[in-house]
């Protein structure tokens, strides 16, 4: 290999300097700003470790970490419950309308939190279906609001996440591993345990730790349903939204908080799962099995149980948005009136949630291919700090980044709060390091040698780059492209900070009738939501050949 | 076409040298091999003359151009590479037109040159498929079109024949050989396979450890090693410790045999190198070195001795003899075939059967 390692002022050290440059003033000097805001007094402008204290000392400030921390545990565990065991069986039993099941997984991982939230509260809130139905025959359940059901809500949209991480490295394990276990006496749930499980630890680790990330970061769950309960981006929201224009310090301390919170989170996953890698390549993968009697009945019992109910919430809102609205309670008959309504309202906001997305995925695409290459093909010391900063965003919960962006960028020289630009910023941030793990997973597939063949036959660098490399790596860029849309177009915490009332997206107009009490217009719009993902899935399968998603 | 000179090259990977310090000529057309065990910096000489890898030292000329500093893609180079590199989204035409396309030739001149090639491959009938649906063969076939309807001014190959099997490793061995020999273009090719590189190389140099052990013709190598590692290196052979006495070398139990090219050489202990066949099996005598049959394998064509002397084990083969071979436990008496033998000074370094006069000769 050329030497690759010094640093060189060619074309690649040029998008080096200017990649950095650019996360310096989007990224770092936001985050930065924010982090002296958090120590610096509003008024004299001294250096106060006030806000941190009066956050610690308030028991109704400091609760909400803890709130956080049980809700973002239990949400974790319950999901790796159910996450894993349905994947094993999905990949070792055959199992009646799979294919279908595995397509309603997806789904349900891919719509926004909040809307099975709003959802919830429709069926099993104080007037919810469920609960009057049960009310009318005497029994008495408990209802959603709190702890309880914002676990709920979080295990039923994060489950999805374990059960594709697990499945994916279910394809990996290879069927003699579970025969010789067999052979040694031992099978069943007790091979499931001993074998399958710590064979697929460290996905399972990393699907934990995503798990916990988006539970702990979670805004729009915790907010309309949590009631009392109040968790840390909940508090950071509603304190950020009071103090704006007086002293942001506050809140500025509370982001920073959670930033080292979660940076420990990350650390620790990292130590744990690097103690515990091991390389697996299935030559003969698992194979299904036909389950038999009782065992059979079950396993398609658990299976139909779990995908029905998480994507009951998502059928029910679809439901609900073509039923007749008086004033703002649900009426009986059905009509397109929540439609007609949602459209006069918020067609803005439909083009928003296309037009804003779709910027930042066309600079994030570019990005991440540059950046992914550098990281695999110009190791130095350069390239690593690119490697290291597109890192950060994973652990900067969504509010967090919002606020930093919006006090770092709300005065010149850098003024672009409230335009379509911060909107797309943030996404891009936020999006990237996604992209740029597939990508790099994706280049490093691609010997250098083709490159080098390419060049030998005389085609420049640049050449190079894009008449091979780039071709090379579109089918990856393309699927993870859609999957990166998909999350951008049902985004909520980083929005609902940044938006105005002309950067208005879906997410955001759902949220904001949900809030008002307008429930018929928010299932029409969060229905059009739905659809818009579900097309982008198809699209995404077309492209990706009918093989099975893996994250 | 060009010669390639290498003169005093230095590559170095932060602080560990790969290459100390390397020189060698390779002439216009010729099929040059670097030969050696993995690790002895061969490939890493290659992707210098490529330009892939940089050089800490010393220039590389073609002809009367230095390349050092010349861009890849400018240096007129055709490689193929171990995994054969084919552009995997790009049809079987496509790849071989790639290089024309880069330098702007016109479309009939590009279709002319990439027929003629895919036919000489014998690819002509792939054009138009995709390299996936190719089998091994027929990859390394598009390869080596790739690389040379460029014209290029000199070939690299980079251990090509190892992703194949052995069948068609033999194959496309000749289909190189034709190949070049045909175009007429100085080629170096690197391999670890000294069967190959003996079948295929007008020159071989051994490389160890970053340094040239010997450069020769194939025979050369094999009949006169210049040191007792490219002895040991190319095929296989017995190491037998020695002393040389006015000319003549004596081994234990008083065995001598007078070998010219060793008069007037000092008197000194010595390795001798001597190769399984060059050993003569005597069942009765007086004269040899003593030795006892450990065990032996009957081959056909051939017969494999193991036989045991006081200078540990050697191996000895022998056309097989219609007669009764020999049995395990037996005694006999090993001579030596003098002219074929090669005697190393003590360092192993020096092999001292290559006089001046014998250089002279090559």
């Amino acid at each position: 290999m050329k030497n690759n390692n010094k640093f060189r002022l060619d074309i690649w050290g040029v998008i080096t300097l200017v990649i950095i440059l650019l996360y310096l003033v989007f990224m770092i000097y936001p985050m930065g700003y924010l982090i002296v805001q958090s120590v610096i007094d509003g008024e004299t402008g001294q250096f106060t470790m006030e806000n941190f204290a009066k956050f610690f000392s308030k028991s109704y400030y400091s609760d909400t970490l803890l709130n956080s921390f049980k809700v973002s545990i239990a949400a974790t565990i319950c999901a790796l419950l159910i996450g894993t065991p349905l994947a094993y069986l999905f990949s070792a039993f055959r199992i009646r309308g799979k294919a279908v099941l595995s397509i309603l997984i997806v789904i349900a991982s891919m719509s926004a939190p909040f809307i099975g939230a709003y959802s919830w509260i429709l069926l099993l809130g104080r007037s919810g279906v469920i609960t009057s139905f049960f009310r009318d025959i005497g029994i008495a359940i408990p209802d959603i609001y709190g702890f309880g059901g914002i676990v709920m809500v979080m295990t039923l949209q994060l489950f999805p996440l374990v059960f594709l991480y697990a499945r994916g490295a279910l394809k990996n394990i290879d069927h003699s591993l579970l025969e010789a276990s067999k052979n040694l006496g031992c099978s069943g749930i007790k091979c499931f345990l001993k074998v399958v499980v710590p064979l697929i630890m460290p996905t399972l680790l990393a699907a934990a730790l995503l798990v916990f990330m988006r539970s702990f970061a979670d805004f729009g769950t915790p907010m309309l349903i949590g009631e009392g309960f109040r968790t840390f981006p909940v508090i950071l929201y509603t304190e950020f939204i009071n103090e704006v224009g007086g002293n942001d310090g506050f809140a500025a301390a509370i982001a920073v908080i959670a930033i080292v919170i979660t940076t420990i989170v990350f650390l620790a996953q990292k130590y744990v799962s690097n103690r515990k890698s091991f390389a697996l390549n299935a030559l003969h993968p698992m194979e299904e099995k036909e389950a038999k009697g009782g065992v059979k009945l079950m396993i398609h019992i658990f299976a139909y149980l779990v995908v029905g109910i998480a994507i009951m919430p998502q059928c029910y809102v679809i439901y609900t948005s073509f039923k007749n609205v008086e004033g703002k309670v649900f009426a009986p008959g059905y009509s397109l009136g929540s439609y007609e309504e949602a459209f006069n309202k918020m067609g803005k906001s439909i083009q928003n949630t296309i037009l804003i997305p779709l910027l930042a995925l066309v600079v994030i695409i570019l990005l991440a291919i540059l950046i992914a290459y550098l990281a695999v093909r110009r190791r130095n010391m350069l390239t690593n700090t690119v490697d290291v900063l597109s890192m950060i965003p994973y652990i900067v919960p969504g509010t967090v980044l919002g606020i930093a962006l919006l006090l770092g960028f709300n005065k010149p020289p850098v003024l672009i709060s409230g335009t379509m630009l911060i909107m797309v910023i943030a996404l891009v941030i936020r999006r990237l390091p996604y992209t740029i793990r597939s990508s790099v997973a994706n280049l490093q597939q691609i010997p250098m040698s083709i490159e080098e063949a390419a060049i030998s036959l005389g085609a420049s660098k640049m050449k190079a780059f894009f008449r091979i490399t780039v071709p090379m790596m579109a089918a990856g860029i393309i699927s993870g492209a859609i999957l990166s849309w998909v999350t951008m177009i049902s985004e909520l915490s980083t929005a609902i900070i940044l938006y105005t009332g002309n950067t208005k997206t879906l997410t955001i107009a759902v949220y904001t009738e949900v809030i008002r009490g307008n429930y018929g217009t928010a299932a029409a719009l969060s229905t059009i939501l739905t659809a818009l993902t579900v097309l982008s899935l198809l699209v995404f399968n077309r492209l990706n050949g009918g093989k099975e998603m893996s994250l | 076409m060009s010669k390639i000179s290498i003169r005093n090259a230095v590559k170095k990977y932060g602080d560990t040298t790969v290459i100390p310090d390397l020189s060698l000529e390779i002439g216009d057309g010729e099929l040059f091999t670097l030969l050696g065990p993995s690790g002895c910096g061969k490939t890493t000489l290659l992707r210098m003359i490529a330009g892939f890898n940089s050089i800490e030292g010393g220039d590389i000329h073609f002809n009367d151009t230095r390349i050092n500093d010349i861009d890849p893609s400018k240096r007129n180079i055709g490689m193929v590479f171990q995994n054969y590199a084919i552009f995997p989204h790009l049809s079987v035409r496509d790849n071989v037109s790639f290089g024309l396309k880069n330098r702007k030739t016109d479309k009939q001149k590009l279709k002319e040159e990439t027929d003629k090639y895919l036919n000489l491959m014998q690819i002509m009938q792939y054009a138009d498929r995709m390299p996936n649906q190719l089998s091994g063969g027929q990859q390394q076939r598009i390869a080596l079109a790739r690389a040379l309807v460029i014209t290029p001014d000199v070939l690299l190959m980079d251990e090509p024949l190892s992703n194949l099997d052995a069948k068609l490793r033999l194959e496309m061995r000749s289909v190189i050989r034709h190949t070049q020999k045909s175009v007429g273009i100085t080629t170096v090719y690197v391999t670890h396979d000294q069967e190959e590189a003996m079948a295929i190389s007008d020159k071989i140099a051994v490389m160890k450890d970053g340094v040239v052990q010997h450069i020769g013709t194939p025979r050369d190598i094999y009949q006169r090693p210049e040191n007792v590692f490219v002895a040991t290196f190319i095929g296989r052979t017995n190491i037998v410790p020695a002393q040389t006495v006015r000319g003549a070398v004596c081994f234990s139990d008083g065995y001598q045999e007078k070998i010219p090219a060793l008069e007037g050489i000092e008197d000194q202990p010595v390795l001798c190198s001597i190769r399984p066949e060059e050993f003569v099996i005597c069942k009765s005598g007086t004269e040899g070195i003593r030795g006892k049959v450990k065990e032996f394998t009957y081959l056909g064509l051939n017969t494999h001795y193991y036989i045991d002397t006081d200078e540990g084990t050697v191996e000895i083969i022998e056309e097989s003899s219609i007669e009764d071979e020999l049995k395990e436990g037996q005694t006999v008496l090993l001579k030596v075939k003098k002219e074929k033998i090669n005697v190393f000074d003590q360092s192993g370094s020096v092999n001292l059967v290559r006089s001046g006069a014998y250089e002279k000769q090559q």
